[in-house]
């Protein structure tokens, strides 16, 4: 049970930030067209699954896996998209785990914070670090490294 | 336990065969009276409604009927707008069935051809090395399981997220395809599937899943 990596981008496509527990293939482009790429890949996914659905979609897209690794999704009502790809083995979604990064770790130590301005790249290193403290305290996170 | 749509696409990202399979209908009929609480507008030659969601009424919802009388693109049968009648208070109290639009052929190849990039990209986005694309797309309403063959062609089926076993489904696809598609003299590779015993194979094969639960492979 791996963690590879967290994305965070805001409603407009901006990647608020990016971490990286394990990751063993980098992306082949430079990080920010990496991030544009995967907030790309996320809207058009969220806009086939609209129109492909056979009935009405309450929460949308949750996840979708491929052979090597589990990519999980969560979007608020605000529009913040949060994303963690983990290994294969992870059952169900994480969609709870990004809630509670949000709830727990965003919305107490970003939003809350009057330094911050939301529509920058967070450089907060107290956010860096509890951001940290919780993916390794996750069930699902492997002390396993390349 | 039920497998919605069948997609088969080719090497191109063309879209060769479709079939549908107990799509659920989401319509609604419901009888108001003026003012009409919706507010509804002509969208891509259909009245979507745009505002006013309600009672199973949602945004993105199309006039299916009106009174009974089904809708034609924005007229209805006997060549009235629909958008006229629902404006005039003396046709009211009014019935009307909305539903969710369904999918044109069109659309089906822009979609097809959508999830054949996003296939690829999201091999592209790995974090691990040779991962292959996406192989199942889930959301709350469905399931998308992907096979793609050594030979690039993509057989995708729209499942419950409850069905169990799509992957042998998908491979028995592969097998239909392989005996009624490829072996057929009459027919060109990457070209939409017209093949009669093809249909009936899968058509079958999806019966079959449904009355056992996908066992039988």
């Amino acid at each position: 049970m791996v963690v590879y990596n967290f994305y965070l981008f805001d409603r407009v496509g901006t990647c608020l930030y990016y971490a990286e527990w394990c990751r063993r293939k980098k992306a082949g482009m430079a990080n920010v067209e990496e991030y544009k790429l995967m907030y790309g890949m996320l809207f058009s996914i969220k806009s086939f699954i609209t129109r492909i659905s056979p009935v009405d979609l309450k929460d949308g897209f949750l996840c979708y896996s491929t052979s090597k690794y589990k990519l999980h999704f969560y979007e608020t009502a605000s529009g913040l998209k949060f994303v963690l790809n983990t290994d294969s083995g992870v059952p169900g979604n994480l969609r709870d785990t990004l809630h509670q990064i949000y709830s727990q770790i965003y919305v107490e130590h970003i939003v809350k914070n009057p330094m911050c301005s939301l529509g920058d790249p967070i450089s907060s290193e107290l956010f860096k670090s509890k951001l940290d403290e919780f993916v390794r305290a996750l069930p699902v996170f492997s002390a396993k490294t390349s | 336990m039920t497998l919605f749509a069948v997609y088969v696409v080719n090497r191109a990202g063309g879209l060769i065969y479709q079939y549908d399979n107990n799509l659920p209908r989401t319509d609604v009929e419901k009888t108001f009276s003026y003012p009409l609480e919706l507010v509804l507008k002509p969208q891509d030659n259909k009245i979507g409604v745009v505002f006013g969601q309600r009672d199973g009424i949602k945004v993105g919802h199309v006039v299916q009927a009106v009174n009974g009388v089904p809708v034609n693109g924005t007229l209805l049968e006997d060549g009235q707008e629909v958008l006229d009648i629902v404006s005039n208070e003396a046709n009211y109290p009014i019935a009307i069935k909305f539903g969710r639009p369904k999918l044109r052929t069109n659309e089906k190849i822009m979609l097809a051809s959508m999830f054949h990039s996003l296939f690829v990209i999201g091999s592209q986005l790995s974090p691990e090395p040779q991962s292959s694309g996406i192989e199942v797309l889930e959301t709350d309403a469905f399931k998308l399981h992907c096979f793609q063959t050594l030979t690039g062609i993509k057989f995708m089926v729209l499942a419950d997220p409850k069905a169990p076993a799509v992957d042998a489904f998908l491979k028995k696809v592969h097998e239909i395809y392989a005996d009624f598609a490829l072996k057929n003299p009459f027919y060109s590779i990457d070209m939409p599937i017209r093949c009669e015993l093809f249909d009936t194979n899968i058509q079958a094969c999806l019966e079959q899943a449904e009355k056992t639960g996908i066992t039988n492979v």
